[in-house]
């Protein structure tokens, strides 16, 4: 019993852990989209943030020119991905792949170029990363049954982009819902017509969404390499910006619902973490190939599962004409 | 704002266009190279000799070719129908699997038999691995795009397991499979040369660019000859017309997408037939992704196709070259000019033909008032 409920703790630790990227990405998606962009380059944003953020920290030996420089590779991206979509009204789904499959190569390249490690940043020190934070008290509070378990080993001991991301899901849902600016980017998503007929840039809205967006997706970004890992490794996004995409679908682009998927979605990959090895009672030991899969298969059947419900933004993905 | 781009002469828009977009992507891969302090020229000049200088070099640069029709052919087929399908890699690696089971499966009974197995069974599984996503989106509206790529790591995966598990080279310890039946092959082209006396180095390119071209010249027949590619298209234009004129959207979107599935695992025949003789992890080496520049670079026709497949079997080859002499300049760079070439040729279509549109209505306006004036 004890050993089960410290596997418990574990697994919600790392759930928070691994969800904390898709989270990030996932409300990315979801500003975008709320304000008509399709943003399918969310991966490329993530892999391009991931090697800036690794190779400004590598360089100056602290996460903060790390964070400003992940920031700042996926908000150019982002504005390359609104030129196309918004000023030049190109397919905003081809324009998203040309960003993923160029960064995959850039990437690499550039951290050839800079660092000889075969496409890798070198390894984050400590001081250089955004690494685990004590809150205070988590050690005194350890031995509180049940409470103090829970604060120290769950709540306690992630890093800082961890715990701006759990203030960020509400400010989003706050900016979305609660503000005029808010009500303009659903609008522009819902209705450019009749945002423009009110005299407001149609074109400007979604420049602002999407800026939005690059910011939360260098975030999370930053805190694959520098945050979750230990420097920039190729490809270390692995698909992240899709499951992220599925989350926020399945969370019917409403920031809490996607914070929930973005969740489930920890949950399965640290679980299918801790199944590799494990045998497991009547199955017996599940291939290691076969718990990899978990989490994308899980992504197709929460994808199929919704029939008739799917109700995304009206105007995403349509470039906006005016005189049509 | 309005294009005028159906005035322009049809070489404008068919040849000028996408040569004008591979130089913006080539112009932004230039200045990459450049900031890495080498010389784009070099670059270039070596690309060029690594993929035409020499015969083994001609070769790979068809063999990698072979490879991009397949896939090209298939992201081009799936967007006629309106779909975008990114599944290519996954659909090779389990053509890959299908083509492998088949070979086993006839032994050494006969080299045509074989060779009838590995197609059927490579463009079978492809299909089938497509089949899944384009039901999805056709019956419940899954979204494709994310289907699709999510079954590339599914299918990665899977492949993983049938190659350190039940398909392992017995008492192997890498993630292949034992070599395949002996009448499993398929001929390479310098033996076909030989055969009628030319002399050509041996290399990786075989009788697979054949069946290649021929699929080619099929989907060409089917989108452009028959009434299943004109629906098909009709689909893809314009799918409440489509479901107006009695065509059934979702049928198609299943039909083209399991089509676009079987030319994506027909690559296996060039990769584990025409070379590997065995099935090897992570054989599809990112092809599949290649098939979309291509597809796009090609203005998703079959021709434009096989020349956009030749150009990217050079870039591959050049640049593998590339590597041998600069250690900066690797695949990875490549795999960059692939995402500018996809960016300019697919994303931004207007970008080049808006301006071309504008100098071509100005030379029409000056021809004109020329005509008045005399």
């Amino acid at each position: 019993m004890m050993e089960f409920l410290a596997d418990l703790t574990l697994l919600a630790d790392s759930t928070l852990r691994i969800a904390t990227p898709l989270i990030l990405a996932a409300l990315a998606g979801l500003v975008a989209e709320r304000g008509g962009v399709v943003d399918i380059g969310l991966e490329g944003k993530m892999l391009a943030a991931a090697f800036a953020a690794a190779a400004a920290a590598a360089v100056t030996g602290s996460p903060w020119p790390g964070l400003a420089a992940g920031i700042g590779a996926s908000v150019a991206l982002s504005l390359l991905h609104g030129y196309v979509s918004i000023s030049q009204r190109g397919n905003q789904i081809v324009s998203g792949m040309a960003i993923n499959i160029a960064v995959a190569g850039l990437a690499p390249t550039l951290a050839n170029f800079w660092f000889q490690r075969g496409g890798q940043t070198p390894l984050l020190t400590d001081e250089s990363r955004f690494s685990a934070i004590s809150l205070p008290f988590a050690d005194t509070l350890k031995d509180v049954p049940v409470l103090g378990a829970l604060y120290s080993e769950i709540i306690s001991g992630h890093n800082l982009i961890t715990y701006m991301t759990v203030f960020l899901v509400p400010a989003v849902a706050w900016m979305l819902y609660k503000t005029r600016f808010g009500l303009r980017l659903r609008a522009v998503g819902e209705n450019p017509e009749a945002v423009d007929t009110a005299g407001i840039s149609v074109a400007a809205l979604r420049y602002q969404a999407i800026i939005i967006a690059g910011i939360l997706c260098g975030l999370a970004g930053t805190v694959l390499s520098t945050g979750l890992g230990a420097g920039f490794i190729r490809d270390m996004s692995a698909g992240k910006g899709f499951l992220a995409l599925a989350a926020m679908i399945f969370g019917k682009w409403k920031p809490v619902p996607t914070l929930l998927a973005c969740l489930l979605f920890g949950f399965v990959d640290a679980l299918q973490g801790r199944l590799q090895g494990v045998s497991l009672p009547l199955i017996g030991e599940i291939p290691v190939q076969f718990t990899i899969m978990l989490p994308y298969v899980l992504t197709v059947i929460i994808l199929a599962g919704f029939v008739g419900k799917i109700q995304a933004p009206r105007a995403s993905g349509i470039p906006y004409e005016k005189d049509h | 704002m309005a294009f005028t781009a159906q005035k322009m002469p049809w070489w404008a828009d068919g040849i000028l266009l996408p040569i004008l977009n591979l130089c913006a992507a080539f112009v932004v891969s230039g200045l990459v190279v450049l900031a890495m302090g080498e010389s784009p020229i070099e670059v270039l000049s070596l690309l060029i000799e690594g993929a035409f200088g020499f015969e083994e070099g001609i070769s790979y640069t068809f063999y990698y070719a072979t490879n991009f029709i397949f896939t090209g052919l298939a992201v081009s087929l799936a967007f006629h129908a309106g779909h975008f399908n990114i599944g290519g890699e996954g659909q090779a690696m389990i053509g890959g699997l299908g083509l492998t089971f088949a070979v086993f499966l006839v032994g050494d009974f006969s080299p045509v038999v074989s060779v009838l197995a590995a197609i059927v069974g490579s463009a079978l599984f492809g299909a089938a691995w497509a089949y899944i996503p384009a039901y999805l989106q056709a019956k419940r509206g899954s979204h494709i795009v994310i289907t699709t790529i999510m079954f590339n790591f599914i299918a990665s995966a899977l492949l993983a397991y049938f190659l350190v598990g039940p398909l392992q080279r017995p008492g192997g310890q890498m993630p292949e499979s034992a070599d395949f039946p002996e009448a499993a092959s398929l001929m390479g082209i310098h033996e076909l040369l030989a055969g009628i006396g030319i002399n050509f180095e041996e290399g990786p390119m075989n009788v697979s660019l054949l069946i290649a071209l021929v699929c080619a010249v099929g989907v060409w027949f089917l989108l452009w000859r028959t009434r299943f590619g004109y629906e098909l298209r009709v689909v893809g234009q314009n799918p409440e017309a489509a479901r107006f004129g009695g065509i059934s959207v979702s049928k198609m979107t299943i039909m083209a997408m399991m089509i676009s599935g079987a030319l994506a695992g027909l690559m296996g025949l060039n990769e584990l037939l025409g070379d590997q003789h065995r099935l090897v992890g992570g054989f599809t080496q990112g092809y599949g992704f290649v098939g979309i520049a291509v597809a796009f670079m090609g203005r998703n026709h079959p021709i434009g196709i096989v020349i956009a497949s030749l150009l990217f079997g050079a870039l591959y080859q050049g640049g593998s070259e590339i590597g041998f002499e600069i250690s900066t300049i690797t695949n990875d760079v490549i795999v960059m000019v692939q995402g500018l070439v996809i960016l300019f040729a697919g994303a931004m279509p207007y970008l080049f033909k808006g301006m071309l549109a504008k100098i071509f209505a100005l030379s029409r306006r000056n021809a004109v008032g020329e005509g008045e004036t005399k």
